[in-house]
């Protein structure tokens, strides 16, 4: 048995370095370039054919007939999915290429001794572009604190990471047009650069649990890593695996629902309970919001079709905002290093800040 | 023996990061202690803010992804 084993690793090994080599012969910058460039054509030839694409499966396969709900609805999924899943490909690979260029460690060095308001601008807009798992949020205020950022800086940076990302924004303008994308990108930065500011106003430093303000951190070094384009193409391409595999099904459940109330659900059916009229929607969205856990994969398609029956654009955005931005079980871990009265400020502020967005939003639109 | 730390509160990513190392370590033939830091202090204790983190005789190799079986291999040089 033993030689054997022996056998096998050796080969095991060998297969590796073959390979390692194989690839550094073969991959060079220029060749990926130009994967990357045709790539890019081609999804561009794919993407302007999506139309015609929808009207051949629903009316020539298929044969529904045209106008019926029926056939609205399943025009309207064989077109959105499709055209969603594209955008959110393209986009996550750029965004996956583009944040190998940021880490939360260098963020941090920006961050730290940074004065408050251009500490909340810059924290928010970096909030976007560092990645980090959402689970490690409480390691990252840790981290964050203990360097030195003001606690109001960690926040701005905190409201806006889960909640202007790429997902949402790509969804935003593949089903409500590149204005409401926009919109959203800037009030969802405005809120968390807001938000914080106003917790740094709040002097609530002592309400951080108290092992974490005791907490002297060894300032051991993460090791810097100079990356080659290769492997900012694989981060590109990781990103791709990683979000794309896992949000497609509630695009896909999404649209379902969407595609669902736009055939069945009667023009204007929303106006009475989310329309511009009711002013105690835009509460309500925020209210119902909170519980919900959901990513903003899910909920776009739900709100596209919404608006499209009568529903108040401003009313729609808070209830967004508040699902993805204020979630109970980010809240239950942030309770480990928050004491509860700022975590009650928390979400009096950044749900004060949607709610403000979303009669903004019904007034001016 | 080596110690070998894997941080990160119990997401996928952080499994999956363990998965790497236990594996590569099989590759690789070393022996070597594996343990699983999922409490946030212990987490912050290591000077570690973004996970999934990996430490290895309390150098943090990694911090904020999940490594490469390429990348794992090469630390248990």
């Amino acid at each position: 048995m033993e030689p054997m084993k022996n056998i096998s690793c050796a080969c095991t090994a060998c297969e590796i370095q073959h390979k390692a080599a194989r690839r550094q012969q073969t991959v060079h910058p220029p060749f990926i370039w130009a994967v990357i460039v045709l790539s890019v054509l081609l999804w561009i030839l794919i993407y302007r054919q999506l139309n015609p694409f929808a009207d051949f499966v629903t009316y020539t396969i298929l044969k529904l007939p045209i106008k019926s709900p029926m056939g609205e609805s399943v025009r309207f999924f064989f077109y959105d999915t499709p055209k969603v899943m594209m955008l959110l490909t393209l986009i996550v690979y750029g965004v996956g290429v583009l944040r190998s260029f940021f880490t939360p460690e260098h963020t941090r060095k920006i961050l730290a001794g940074k004065r408050e308001s251009v500490g909340n601008i810059l924290a928010a807009t970096l909030g976007i572009a560092t990645p980090f798992c959402s689970c490690s949020a409480v390691p990252l205020f840790i981290g964050f604190v203990t360097a030195g950022v003001p606690l109001g800086v960690t926040f701005s940076f905190l409201i806006a990471a889960p909640m202007v990302n790429e997902v949402a924004l790509v969804l935003l303008y593949g089903l409500l047009g590149w204005k409401v994308a926009i919109l959203y990108l800037i009030t969802g930065l405005l809120i968390a650069i807001i938000a914080g500011w106003t917790f740094g106003r709040l002097k609530l430093e002592n309400h951080i649990e108290d092992w974490v303000r005791e907490m002297r951190i060894n300032t051991s070094e993460v090791p810097d890593e100079r990356l080659t384009w290769t492997e900012r193409f694989d981060h590109g391409k990781a990103a791709v695996k990683d979000i794309v595999g896992k949000v497609w099904i509630y695009v896909v459940a999404g649209i379902a629902v969407g595609a669902c109330i736009h055939g069945y659900v009667p023009e204007g059916f929303m106006t009475s309970i989310m329309g511009k009229g009711a002013w105690w929607s835009v509460p309500a969205a925020v209210v119902i919001g909170i519980p919900m856990y959901s990513n903003a994969a899910g909920i776009v398609p739900v709100i596209h079709a919404l608006l499209g029956k009568g529903a108040a654009l401003g009313t729609v955005l808070a209830f967004m905002m508040s699902v993805i931005a204020l979630s109970l079980p980010e809240i239950i871990i942030l309770r480990k290093v928050l004491k509860p009265r700022l975590i009650g400020t928390f979400i009096a502020v950044v749900g004060s800040g949607i709610l403000f967005v979303g009669y903004l939003f019904n007034i001016i639109i | 023996m080596i110690n070998i730390k894997v941080l990160g509160p119990g997401c996928s990513k952080c499994i999956e990061t363990e998965k790497i190392v236990k594996n590569a370590l099989k590759e690789a033939g070393v022996d070597a202690s594996v343990e699983k830091v999922s409490d946030f202090q212990e987490i912050a204790k290591h000077g570690v803010f973004s996970t999934p983190a990996v430490v290895i005789d309390g150098e943090i190799k990694c911090a904020g992804k999940v490594p490469g079986r390429k990348v794992a291999l090469d630390w248990l040089k």
